[in-house]
């Protein structure tokens, strides 16, 4: 078996200075196979990947074992590592869009791949990297091969890095959370991309992921991380029929797209929500914004109903006119048409004031907690910080209901004489949430409130938020690109395009038979682990 | 100093301990900033001589244990002079800091904050103030206000307000699009509450760390002003004007020597004070 493997590394331990932060770590990858190391921020496996691309910082000392095809890379000097990273070992780094220079047009950027290949001369290199465009879908190449990177879109760009992880032909791929950064059909996509190259060119496939459905779905497989220390490994459907770890137990029941039924309980805790009168009633909204002297439809009559009490979401990707709605809704926009009316009264067309006197009732919660807190206030004056605006209640008053609310949520008095930069994405969010709430509000938009957060605190963040529904029968307006979350999460939603609702209804009619078929390729966008994809694609291929 | 780096430990916060690392050439800054702080506000712990009056006999003594630095030529001990010195250096290099930080900082963050045409006014008066090389402004001012120390400071302060000016506009309109202030918006928060609660704090960093490497600068500034005679005339004994004086005795040279080392030192430490701040911070 070991003179098979590709990869192999053994008691693997990594420290930065005197901060350890991998222990004893241990997998192999067999030629041609995948294999995931799934694990929350901070858990040690991007530092891990490091470690086999040799690229940790100076300051880091790692120990152990770490075998590419037989031979030790750990302590090789530098100088001959150098033929291994890129020509043998390729990499797909996370963000796309900071991965390539963008001052170089992406052809020149390729041709430094294509310079690791045996010298040959600058066409014939052309050749390979159109030729390797083409392979990794692509469909203009040359036009790609001409372009700035800023002139691509986010999926383009993630092909562009994987062909130019592929022009050596490597034979092994290292992906760093490879989509993490793009629209759920898009991840599809570049997931299919990996998984066909995988299949057909016979490459190992090493998945840094934290969604524990794309790495059921995607390989064969897993090793499971927390905090530096491997907790759960072996084949794929082994490890997700018989989790030998608790943490592994608790990230399958906290992963949205495993368990579309994981809040229903609490959701049925709900006043009934049959015949509430609507709280929320948009009809007709359109808003044009001018780009480049083209007008440019961000919505397009969009209309939707939010009984009292319940869960509408707002789906749709990147550019469908989710994000301009909901300011729209919030008054931070202005329409060129169409009517919002919340508790009857409409937000448009009216003044300062009295936008300011709806707003009371409606609040937000912004989609990342590590940008919407002031970094130099304390978590205390952050939530006091609407009462004293709104002229709420009398000084001691204020100070009992910030108390109650921190509560609310789930954060102690201690925590709120801290500042943001002390506490975790999850405590950040709750301290967002809590501000929002601090007003009793009577609906709450709710922008993608859990994409920034790891999957188990995304699990917590939405136990509070249906809680708190429940205890005083909250209205939320839910935006978000994750499907297999709103089907946990929500009683309606619509769905976007382009600035178009293309579908809308009752969540479980509108997920089990869907009518268009953009809402069709979104929900064919979940994962869902198991050999099927695999084998669906060798077959085709 | 040993050389070792000293390390100051915070309490124990969300169970991680931050630890500040203060590198070793930052401690000695920190001695030189003390002492020359202590200088400026209890001259008379430092030294026993009196900075104004001479023993005549005693002109032109070299360095020795009795007169650290000398004397001058009117045997004044030369040590006491530069320690007397100090207050009237150190203060107007503060007065020419806090004119710039305050009006420059005024003027970015009402520019920064308010954008259209206020922007477009001040930042003509910004550009105007920075088209006049900073040293000439200074001379022009002092000129038409008198020659004294306080009138070459307040000239050595709004020469540095384009400066200030510049950085806090800068750091207005990063911190203006921060998603916070739009959430205090929909909080309900006004202008003016957004304006000095979110913006202010958070832009002013930045405008603290320049205002310390500001503050090196005028002391030289200062000096320089002194050193040409735009200063208080002697015998007040601020550090350029010490220079000035004694580099009419090439056979003395510490009379120029020491003022200077002091001088050079100060400004060294300050400088690099500020690079270690704006790094940690």
């Amino acid at each position: 078996m070991t003179s098979h493997d590709l990869l192999r590394v053994d008691g693997l331990s990594v420290s930065y200075g005197s901060t350890p932060v991998v222990f004893d770590a241990g997998f192999s990858l067999a030629r041609g196979e995948s294999l995931a190391l799934i694990g929350e921020s901070g858990s040690g496996k991007s530092t891990i990947a490091r470690s086999i691309l040799r690229l940790l910082p100076e300051r880091a000392r790692a120990q152990g074992s770490v075998q590419f095809q037989g031979a030790e890379i750990l302590s090789l000097p530098e100088r001959r590592f150098r033929p291994l990273r890129g020509r043998q070992i390729g990499f797909v780094p996370q963000d796309p869009a900071n991965a390539l220079n963008p001052v170089r047009r992406i052809g020149a950027q390729a041709h430094e791949a294509a310079a690791l290949v045996e010298p040959r001369d600058a066409r014939a290199r052309r050749l390979l990297i159109l030729d390797t465009f083409e392979k990794v879908g692509l469909s203009a190449p040359q036009r790609v091969y001409d372009s700035y990177p800023h002139q691509l879109s986010g999926g383009m760009l993630q092909r562009v890095l994987i062909g130019l992880a592929l022009i050596p032909a490597p034979a092994l791929i290292v992906a760093d959370e490879p989509t993490s950064a793009l629209d759920v059909t898009i991840q599809k996509r570049i997931l299919d991309l990996l998984t066909q190259l995988q299949i057909e060119r016979g490459i190992g496939l090493l998945l840094i992921t934290h969604d524990l459905a794309i790495a059921g779905e995607r390989t064969e497989r897993i090793v499971v991380l927390k905090d530096g220390r491997v907790q759960d490994a072996g084949a794929t459907g082994e490890v997700f029929a018989a989790p030998g770890s608790d943490y592994t137990v608790r990230l399958q029941a906290d992963a949205p797209a495993l368990n579309p039924e994981r809040y229903s309980a609490l959701r049925a805790d709900r006043l009934p929500v049959v015949g509430a009168p609507p709280r929320i009633e948009v009809s007709g909204l359109t808003k044009t914004f001018s780009a480049d002297g083209e007008a440019v439809k961000a919505l397009d009559d969009v209309s939707f109903t939010v009984p009292a009490g319940t869960t509408h979401a707002l789906v749709g990707e990147s550019g469908s006119g989710k994000t301009t709605a909901l300011r729209t809704l919030l008054g931070l926009e202005h329409p060129d048409a169409g009517t919002l009316l919340v508790d009857g009264e409409s937000v448009v067309g009216r003044s300062a004031d009295a936008v300011r006197g709806i707003r009371r009732h409606l609040q937000l919660v912004y989609q990342n907690p590590f940008t919407s807190l002031d970094p130099s206030w304390r978590v205390g004056a952050i939530v006091h910080e609407p009462l004293e605006r709104y002229r709420v209640g009398a000084r001691r008053e204020r100070a009992t209901r910030v108390a109650e609310t921190l509560a609310a949520v789930g954060l102690t008095p201690a925590h709120a004489r801290r500042r943001p930069a002390e506490l975790s994405g999850g405590q950040r969010q709750r301290v967002a949430i809590a501000r929002a709430l601090v007003l009793e509000p009577d609906v709450i938009v709710l922008d993608e409130p859990t994409s920034a957060l790891d999957v188990s605190v995304q699990a917590d963040i939405v136990e509070v938020l249906l809680r708190l529904q429940a205890e005083r029968g909250l209205t939320y307006l839910f935006v978000s690109h994750d499907l297999a979350l709103v089907r946990q999460v929500a009683d309606s939603v619509s769905v976007l395009q382009n600035g178009r609702v293309v579908e809308s209804g009752p969540v479980e009619s509108v997920f089990s038979d869907p009518q268009h078929e953009y809402t069709t390729s979104l929900l064919s966008a979940i994962p869902r682990p198991g050999p099927r994809i695999p084998t669906e694609l060798a077959r085709t291929a | 100093m040993t050389g070792a780096a000293l390390t100051i430990r915070r309490p124990v916060v969300a169970g991680r301990a931050f630890a500040v690392v203060v590198p070793p050439t930052v401690v000695v800054s920190l001695i030189a900033l003390a002492v020359v702080l202590a200088w400026a506000s209890v001259p008379t712990l430092f030294t026993s001589y009196d900075p104004a009056v001479g023993v005549p006999a005693d002109k032109f003594l070299p360095p020795s244990l009795d007169h650290l630095f000398g004397t001058d030529q009117l045997g004044r001990d030369q040590f006491a002079r530069v320690v007397f010195g100090t207050q009237s250096s150190v203060l107007s290099a503060l007065v020419a800091v806090g004119i710039g930080v305050i009006v420059g900082g005024a003027i970015g963050l009402v520019a920064g904050f308010f954008a259209g045409w206020t922007d477009v006014a001040l930042a003509r008066v910004v550009d105007v103030l920075l088209a006049i090389p900073s040293f000439l402004l200074a001379v022009v001012i002092v000129s038409s206000l008198g020659f004294q120390t306080i009138n070459a400071a307040i000239a050595t302060g709004v020469s540095a307000v384009a400066v200030f000016a510049r950085v806090m506009r800068a750091e207005v309109i990063k911190t203006r699009r921060a998603v916070f202030v739009e959430a205090s918006a929909l909080q309900g928060g006004s202008r003016g509450h957004i304006l000095f609660r979110h913006v202010l704090p958070n832009a002013s960093r930045s405008v603290l760390t320049l205002a310390v490497l500001q503050f090196g600068l005028s002391i030289l500034v200062i000096a320089g002003l002194a050193f040409l005679g735009y200063g208080d005339p002697p015998p007040a004994s601020d550090w350029g004007l010490l220079i000035s004086s004694g580099k009419d005795y090439p056979r003395a040279p510490w009379l120029v020597l020491f003022p200077a080392l002091v001088t050079v030192a100060t400004v060294l430490s300050i400088n690099r004070i500020s690079r270690w701040l704006r790094k940690t911070s």
